[in-house]
């Protein structure tokens, strides 16, 4: 297995503040990965380190490559798809031009218009709604476009923070076995934050768990889920 | 009722050149969100550059294209310059740069070219349009030019890549820097575009209004009464606007006592009011829906 994505000594700051003190992980190709914490332990803090939104200090490389001080648009064209927190939808826009967005960087006109098709199978809400203005959605709707539009990228590497965050539990476990099978079908790797460990737990294969900006587990899913401390603090039994 | 009708025309003849100044206006709007003072300046500047090219012996339309590529490198330049550092701060103090942008440009002409009116060359002619004595050729050329741009820009705004990208990059960056846009060119664009659209709309009004560096002062106001009226995210509804706002000036100035060409400009001010307080969006402006 190659490593994917590699971080070492990664400190993050907020004006004066340290939110990330020397943070140290790494991606297997092909690896759907979930990152845990409790509020504020610095798991969006790492999401925006990797694509270059927060100012940092340590390496980052991606396919053997430092990206560190790229912009953020650059990183995104490596084919790191990045579905923020609060999923920046582009709410003036109808549905279908949130899609053609997320494939702004691309060239191949027919590849295009075939993955919108694809994303309305994904996601069949989507195409009932393609001319509808994004902005009148519901929070499910919108996550859904959110991932959709990431997907548009043809991206390597999806980065996602907190998808389940305000969503209905049947909503959320629809979403989270598209993002399985996105992964296994498209080889996708995926980065998934998530404050609802359990089921994070269930989707992924590897785990880490962050506290106060630095890492302080990591193993495979099963090993992390059955861990002690793990069930106590996030699992709540 | 012939006088209605006469008002009417000669209301779309000067409609013109404020609908030709809102497009300018929208377009700067839908790039960089917020209004620019400036725009008239930059608009009446371009104009002296053309009007400078014909004086060393530039044909018409060769002096037109020039002006156009001036425009619209300049409009990134100013970008680059004055308005890229200000990109992070707070809107008080875009508006600051605005304003201070207005008076550079607006000084520099007068040092350059000085503040006498001269006269300005319009390739359509100045004979009564179809006989008419109330549109001359000249105006309805202009009319002419404002919609092929309206069409010019529809089309780009909606239908290409590049369009997509610029709108994107104006109502969220962020989200725009994460699909791979390079928000900071489009914004750079965005002003060039909206300088070289300003640059016609100083051609085609200095023939009627004549060239001299206060001569936007009135119009501008008038293009924004007409982009707010039309809607500022609609170049449609700008050029509509842009119609209206003149057809009511020449109405209000001839059926309300009291108001006369003395207090036209004010009516274009309360017109803005007016819009604003009853319907924010604009006659053909998209309501932006939030759910809360």
């Amino acid at each position: 297995m190659t490593l994917m994505l590699n971080v070492k000594d990664l400190r993050a700051y907020y004006g004066q503040v340290q939110a990330l003190h020397g943070l140290e992980f790494g991606l297997n190709e092909g690896s759907l990965t979930t990152l845990l914490g409790a509020n504020g332990a610095g798991k969006t803090t790492t999401l925006r380190a990797i694509c270059n939104m927060v100012r940092t200090t340590g390496s980052i490389e991606f396919d053997g490559a430092a990206i560190t001080g790229r912009s953020t648009e650059n990183i995104v064209r490596l084919g790191i798809a990045h579905v923020p927190q609060g999923r920046g939808t582009f709410t003036t826009m109808t549905v279908e031009e949130n899609l053609q967005l997320g494939s702004i960087t691309r060239n191949d006109k027919a590849g295009i218009l075939s993955d919108i098709e694809r994303m309305y199978d994904h996601f069949p809400v989507l195409k009932q709604r393609h001319t509808q203005q994004a902005g009148t959605l519901s929070g499910g709707e919108q996550q859904m476009l959110a991932v959709a539009r990431a997907l548009m990228l043809r991206p390597r590497l999806m980065l996602l923070d907190e998808p389940s965050f305000g969503l209905a539990p049947l909503i959320v476990r629809d979403l989270f076995r598209i993002l399985g099978k996105i992964n296994r079908e498209d080889k996708v790797t995926i980065l998934v934050v998530e404050q609802n460990a359990q089921l994070a737990l269930e989707l992924a294969d590897q785990a880490y768990v962050i506290e106060t900006g630095r890492i302080v587990m990591s193993g495979s899913a099963t090993e992390i889920a059955n861990n002690e401390d793990v069930r106590k603090s996030y699992l709540g039994y | 009722m012939e006088l209605f009708t006469n008002q009417v025309l000669a209301g779309i003849a000067t409609g013109a050149i404020y609908a030709c100044m809102a497009l300018a206006v929208v377009m700067i709007y839908q790039a960089i969100d917020h209004l620019n003072f400036a725009q008239g300046e930059m608009a009446m500047f371009s104009t002296f550059i053309a009007w400078q090219l014909m004086q060393w012996g530039v044909p018409y339309w060769g002096a037109f294209l020039l002006t156009l590529v001036f425009s619209f490198a300049g409009g990134i330049v100013i970008e680059r310059l004055l308005f890229k550092p200000l990109a992070k701060a707070p809107i008080l103090t875009n508006v600051a740069g605005f304003i201070a942008l207005y008076a550079i440009i607006n000084s520099s002409a007068g040092l350059i070219w000085d503040f006498t009116i001269k006269q300005f060359p319009t390739p359509f002619g100045s004979s009564p349009f179809l006989g008419s004595q109330l549109i001359s050729t000249h105006q309805a050329g202009m009319i002419g030019v404002t919609l092929v741009l309206l069409v010019l820009l529809f089309i780009f705004f909606r239908f290409t890549r590049m369009g997509l990208a610029m709108r994107a990059a104006a109502s969220l960056p962020e989200s725009a820097r994460l699909v791979g846009i390079n928000t900071s060119w489009m914004i750079a664009l965005g002003w060039g575009m909206a300088a070289a659209i300003g640059s016609i709309a100083g051609m085609m009004i200095a023939p009627v209004v004549f060239l001299e560096p206060n001569m936007m002062l009135g119009v501008l106001i008038y293009g924004f009464a007409a982009a707010v009226l039309g809607g500022l995210t609609s170049p449609f509804g700008a050029v509509i606007g842009g119609f209206l706002v003149g057809i009511f000036e020449n109405l209000a100035g001839t059926y309300i006592p009291g108001v006369g060409n003395e207090l036209k400009l004010p009516i274009a001010l309360a017109l803005i009011i007016t819009v604003l307080v009853v319907k924010p969006a604009g006659l053909f402006g998209r309501p932006i829906v939030k759910r809360v």
